[in-house]
């Protein structure tokens, strides 16, 4: 739908080493995610999909293949240059939240602004706007430890968005919330994709929620064996 | 920012494991404190023993034979009184030149008896050694020149014989000869443990009648000009070579025994701190080790925080940070404790103290130091961690 695609991945293949024995986790996978988007990452356990949202947000580096994450292709880039891009671009939702404990909720959602330079004050500031966006501007001085798992999945969402990226990686957002919470942080989601714009990419087990996303990919044995955006039929 | 937000997580570690990280911080402050008490011992010392060397007056020159050096045994002596006129006449003034011929003796009085050192000197001693006293008169020309048996009485040695009576005008038995005593010194005091106020005066004469010898032990001089004295001490070396040709002898200034004390202590004090150093190094060892075990605790945290953007490098500082700050604050506890230590030590014991700043910005300096050295393995392994195994760490 843009011209620029905020990710491109070209034949990217990644294999772990494990004890000497090659894991290929990821066997060429070509893919663009473009501006706005809003994807869910399907297959069965094993298949690859978490393996395939690290190297997307820059978290890992391909074995093999082209990636190129906001223009620049990351085989090229250095360690910091990667942090710095995964800063300024992508936002992390994980299933386990990953909050730090001891650490009020507006300090959780400031986080990724320390590492941009961000002074104190505005982050503070920033970091209590985006939590009033997701509903939670009344538990700003809250610890993790004090929040319901919704609420904590809510925080991290948050943090994800506070830097402005232009993509979304949630890896099975709502794996560990009951079903009324998980729709509540789902629907949190899908409303943050179409207000601020920001490319969302979903792994979800869960074909229901697969079917309300405008694209499916669907994986497996570290191939994507169906593409929505090909026309091709869903997996 | 990214520095103040490293400063604050690392405080935050610190107090989330305070019992851990007080008893990491053990070694380091016991290392710290000993150093500076230990030093403070060191310099209390040294500037005791200045003062006192200084304090037997100025200008001094000591005749003695054989070489004075660190280590080296002192050579029996083959100096008589016709060497100790021979030197009054290199000096150009008798008076200015002292002597002693000493020996450890029992010196009794009734019942009472006390082992003492028993000085057999001139009557110039007064003059060269700045001593004074306290009751009664100290020897004079013609004792030594008739050998009579009067004595001078240090202060302990006239309390410990004459504990209720005036010391001056009785008798006293010296290795089984009687002598009168005549006077008692005005008190000195201790030095470096040594009780200077144990020690008996006699004329020389009457010392070597009764030990049987013609010797004497050393000369003193107390040299007229300062600017000379070196020179002057070479004149009487040469004058004593000359009478006794094979032996060697050694004229040293005050300056020159500082010197070689000053060695000792320093090699004293080189030792001490020595020890005080391991004690660091075992601390900073413990450093190591804690920091290695919150980083494998914090692995998950260090995982997000490259998922946010943490450069290797912000995560490296944190670490650092967090181990120097564990040292820095071991090491102003040290030091308060060694600083308390070294005043209780000058209050309560007579081992003179003197806290120096350099001492304690050493101490500083070196825990700070010891928190980098040991910090830097574990703050590297921290910043090196993959992101994505770090995420999927228990
Ligand atoms: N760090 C790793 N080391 C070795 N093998 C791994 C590692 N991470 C994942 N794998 C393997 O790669 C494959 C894909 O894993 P993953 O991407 O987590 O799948 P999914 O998220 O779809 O369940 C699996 O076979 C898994 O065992
Ligand atoms: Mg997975």
């Amino acid at each position: 739908m843009s011209r620029d695609p905020a990710i491109e991945a070209v034949e990217v293949s990644r294999t772990y080493e494990l004890d000497g024995v090659s894991v290929p986790a990821l066997r060429g996978v070509s893919l663009t995610i473009g501006a706005g988007d809003y994807v869910a990452l399907i297959g069965p356990s094993g298949s690859g999909k978490s393996t395939l949202m690290h190297l997307l947000g820059g978290l890992d580096r391909p074995s093999g293949g082209r990636l190129v994450i906001g223009g620049r292709e990351v085989g090229t880039l250095s360690a910091p240059e990667l942090a710095r891009l995964r800063n300024e671009t992508i936002g992390f939702v994980f299933q386990a939240f990953h909050l730090l404990p001891r650490t009020s909720a507006v300090d959780n959602v400031a986080l990724p602004l320390v590492y941009r330079g961000v002074g104190a004050r505005q982050r503070r500031e920033r970091a209590a706007a985006m939590l009033g966006r997701v509903g939670l501007g009344h538990r700003l001085h809250h610890r993790p430890n004090q929040l319901s798992g919704g609420e904590q999945q809510r925080v991290a969402i948050a943090r994800a968005l506070v830097t402005d990226p232009t993509v979304l990686l949630a890896d099975e957002p709502t794996g560990n919330l009951d079903s009324t919470t998980g729709a509540a942080v789902l629907e949190l989601l899908e409303r943050l994709n179409v207000e601020s714009g920001v490319a969302l990419v979903m792994v979800t087990h869960d074909a229901e929620v697969a079917a309300r996303a405008r694209r499916r990919i669907a994986m497996r044995d570290g191939v994507v064996v169906a593409d929505s955006a090909d026309g091709g039929a869903d997996a | 920012m990214r520095l103040a937000e490293a400063w604050r997580v690392a405080w935050d570690a610190l107090r989330a494991n305070r019992m851990r990280s007080a008893l990491t911080m053990l070694g380091v402050i016991i290392g710290v404190a000993s150093v500076v008490l230990l030093v403070a011992i060191g310099t209390g010392t040294k500037q005791r023993v200045e003062q006192q060397v200084e304090g037997l007056g100025s200008n001094l020159l000591l005749v003695v034979p054989g070489r004075l050096d660190v280590g080296s045994a002192p050579a029996l002596s083959p100096l008589t009184l016709q060497d100790v006129d021979a030197v009054g006449r290199v000096v150009g003034d008798p008076n200015r030149v002292a002597v002693t011929v000493a020996s450890g003796a029992t010196v009794r009085a009734g019942n009472r008896e006390d082992f003492t050192t028993v000085q057999g000197v001139l009557e110039t001693t007064p003059t060269v050694f700045a001593r004074e006293v306290a009751r009664g008169r100290y020897l004079t020309g013609s004792d030594v020149d008739t050998g009579r048996r009067v004595a001078v009485l240090g202060n302990s040695v006239a309390r410990v014989l004459f504990p209720d009576r005036e010391a001056v005008g009785q008798q006293i038995n010296v290795a089984g000869v009687r002598f009168r005593v005549i006077g008692v010194f005005t008190p000195l005091g201790q030095s470096l443990g040594v009780d200077r106020d144990d020690e008996v005066h006699i004329p020389v004469t009457a010392a070597q009648r009764l030990y049987g010898t013609q010797r004497v032990d050393a000369i003193a001089v107390k040299a007229p000009d300062r600017e000379r004295i070196d020179e002057l001490g070479e004149r009487i070396v040469a004058e004593l070579n000359g009478r006794h040709p094979g032996t060697e002898f050694s004229a040293v200034t005050q300056e020159q025994i500082l010197g070689v004390l000053g060695d000792i202590l320093g090699i004293l004090t080189g030792v001490l701190a020595a020890i005080a150093g391991i004690s660091l190094l075992v601390g900073g060892v413990g450093v190591s080790n804690i920091m290695l075990v919150s980083v494998r605790e914090r692995t998950r945290e260090i995982g997000l925080r490259k998922a946010v953007g943490a450069r290797p490098r912000d995560i490296g500082v944190q670490f650092l940070l967090e181990a120097v700050l564990l040292t820095s604050v071991g090491g102003l506890t040290g030091m308060a404790l060694g600083v308390g230590g070294a005043l209780l030590v000058a209050a309560l014991s007579p081992i003179p103290a003197a806290v120096t700043w350099w001492s304690l910005a050493l101490a500083f300096g070196v825990s700070a130091a010891v928190g980098i050295v040991f910090g830097v393995v574990p703050a590297q392994r921290a910043g090196r961690l993959d992101p994505v195994v770090a995420l999927r760490a228990e």
